[in-house]
């Protein structure tokens, strides 16, 4: 609690365009103070001391990042086993893995996982946001708010794990459960759409908290008296929240969508561990098939392409996303 | 905790609001859709933790009992025999100790290296700061899948591969944290950098006797945040470390569970009960800490 409170007021504290005077006076102040100790403060030594500060970070990230950004999209552009020497075979990478029909189908079943899981995702994180932001006493939000961030926690391989038991076809909790209810037992990881929807069920479940905690910030900004004068104009219920929470609301939803779906579209934990990928391609994801035809068959520069495809497809949908938002999203 | 009561008012709700109109059907619609409301949050904190209950209080059941119906959620007479087995069918000691190395190096390299760029890039000058911190920001945005081909080839080149290097080294440089760390740095008041010039400090001291004492709270959630992620991290390990001496504990459950197809799901169980203790006691202590880090940069 602590540390929260400090983080959430600073920035504005700071905020140069709030006190511009104080910021020139501190600005000139400095420069005095610098002029009376050349030695120590001068921006020699502030120049200095920041790139010995920075040195860790940017060489990292140029060395594990930058660098490889750079070879994934060149390699992309040859044939290579690791074993013999590259060979330059131009957009050959590419037009095999357009053509492949495992690539195909992993790259539509990524699509489709995404629309998927993410509707569900935000929809269901944002109906209990709602629900847990009403009146209610305040131990009893806590512990709804520390249940649903939970899962969040965990490893999605460890979740991924005790989920196949529990959907198993014969022993598994979740037929049982049906079975009560006079369902006979569903064949969930034998059957393509049986493990299609265990890999989003399993998915949704661990990542719904991400988006409440979201649309609860979200919620926390609008404006008490936004929801008085809807009241005093007869707005109830359902229609309060549909004309002022979910245009107020707009903003975060953009985030949360933008965020949802950027990982979404990198799902590879959970279908590598409850399904492999099946049955037949049924589950099989791109970063799957990035990570079989690297590591599984060595057509590193054909991973490389499927990598690249993957990466402007994300960079589209974000910027589509933000274009969009320009239209539809409410800024008070 | 204060923060969630102010936040969580009843908006449009409030009590004042409805002693202001002098119906009473409305009192009564309230505490119907009071209750509601509570039945269906409870129904979904159920279907949240239930799997987790069912995992632990399954892990409590002996071998030959763990998959008999009807599940137990909650273990009345706990059976540590599965405990036992898992110790003996998976070398834990060096799962954990592997786990425990490569997360608590990164995090702690993590927190240093974040807490230093951040404080360059919040309260030094030098020339080109504004595009170097826009190139660290889109960093960000590049998924692990893409680079993880050239960081295996280069780890290779490096001698690295198949040691707990190879998951350590590319980790720790953090652009989150070097962003989380300069909005932390740029929240402590300049008039203390101004005092201290005028005091005769120099910039390292400036620094160190200053604002890292007061940065604490930032590299905590820093350091929290990357414990988590790294704890749990499934993919990198998977490529980068060969050898099971090597391996990480989601990797050797994994294993694990492939051994066993489904001989005994109670043993697997304890294994990811095991697992799931540092991640718990995150939780117990720095939820807080963790939710924010989390939601850092994403809204106002």
């Amino acid at each position: 609690m602590s540390t929260t409170t400090p983080r959430r007021e600073r920035p504005k504290r700071t905020d140069k365009t709030a006190t511009p005077m104080a910021a020139r006076v501190a600005g000139a102040k400095s420069q005095k103070a610098g002029a009376a100790h050349p030695r120590h403060n001068g921006r020699h030594s502030q120049r200095w001391l920041a790139w010995v500060f920075l040195a860790p970070t940017i060489l990292g990230m140029g060395l594990f990042t930058l660098i490889p950004i750079v070879a994934s999209v060149v390699l992309a552009f040859f044939r290579w086993d690791i074993i013999s020497a590259p060979t330059f075979v131009g957009f050959d990478n590419f037009s095999e893995v357009v053509q492949d029909p495992t690539v195909r189908v992993s790259f539509v079943n990524t699509i489709l996982f995404v629309v998927v899981a993410v509707a569900l995702q935000l929809g269901l994180a944002l109906a209990l946001a709602i629900m847990v932001q009403e009146k209610m006493p305040a131990w009893l939000r806590v512990f709804f708010r520390s249940a649903f961030f939970f899962p969040l926690i965990l490893s999605a391989a460890s979740v991924s794990i005790f989920m196949r038991y529990l959907f198993n076809e014969q022993f598994g909790v979740v037929n049982w459960f049906l079975s009560l209810v006079g369902i006979p037992a569903v064949p969930w990881l034998t059957t393509p759409g049986g493990s299609a929807a265990v890999v989003i069920l399993v998915y949704v479940w661990q990542n719904f908290g991400f988006s409440f905690l979201l649309f609860i910030g979200g919620l926390a900004s609008i404006p008490v008296e936004t929801y008085e004068a809807a009241s005093i104009d007869g707005a109830t219920g359902w229609r309060k929240h549909l004309h002022v929470t979910l245009p107020l609301l707009s903003p975060t939803t953009l985030v949360a969508s933008v965020m949802a779906i950027i990982s979404a579209l990198q799902v590879f934990d959970q279908p590598y561990v409850l399904t492999r990928g099946g049955p037949g391609d049924s589950t099989r994801t791109a970063v799957m098939v990035i990570f079989e035809s690297a590591f599984q068959r060595l057509e590193f520069g054909q991973a490389s392409a499927i990598g690249v495809l993957l990466t402007l497809i994300i960079m589209a949908i974000t910027a589509a996303q933000f274009r969009l938002s320009k239209r539809f999203v409410f800024y008070q | 905790m204060t923060t969630t009561t102010e936040h969580g008012l009843a908006p449009g709700h409030s009590p004042k609001l409805s002693q202001g109109l002098p119906e009473t059907p409305s009192r009564r619609r309230f505490s119907w859709n009071f209750t509601v409301r509570v039945l269906l949050l409870l129904i979904a904190a159920a279907l949240t933790l239930g799997p987790v209950l069912w995992t632990l209080s399954t892990s409590l059941r002996s071998p030959s009992e763990s998959f008999k119906l009807p599940p137990s959620f909650i273990p009345w007479n706990p059976d540590f025999t599965s405990y036992g087995e898992v110790f003996q069918q998976l070398n834990i000691f060096l799962l954990v100790l592997n786990s425990a190395l490569v997360t608590g190096l990164i995090a702690v390299g993590q927190m240093v290296s974040a807490a230093m760029a951040g404080y360059a890039f919040a309260h030094l000058k030098f020339r080109g700061r504004g595009a170097l911190f826009s190139i660290v920001l889109a960093t960000m945005m590049v998924p692990v899948q893409v680079t993880i081909v050239p960081v295996f080839m280069l780890i290779r080149g490096m001698g690295l591969s198949d040691t707990l290097l190879a998951l350590i080294l590319p980790a720790i440089p953090t652009a989150f944290g070097t962003f989380l760390m300069r909005q932390y740095f740029m929240g402590l008041p300049v008039e203390l950098a101004e005092a201290a010039a005028i005091d005769g400090a120099s910039p390292w001291r400036t620094f160190r006797s200053i604002y890292a004492p007061l940065a604490m709270p930032g590299m905590a959630i820093v350091g929290i945040l990357a414990f988590n992620f790294h704890w749990n991290e499934f993919f990198r390990p998977l490529i980068l470390t060969i050898s099971e001496q090597n391996f990480t504990l989601p990797l050797g459950l994994v294993s694990l569970q492939g051994n066993l197809g489904t001989g005994s799901i109670s043993v697997v169980l304890a294994g990811v009960v095991l697992s799931m203790i540092p991640a718990l006691v995150v939780f117990m202590f720095g939820q807080r800490a963790l939710q924010d880090g989390l939601t850092a940069g994403t809204g106002k």
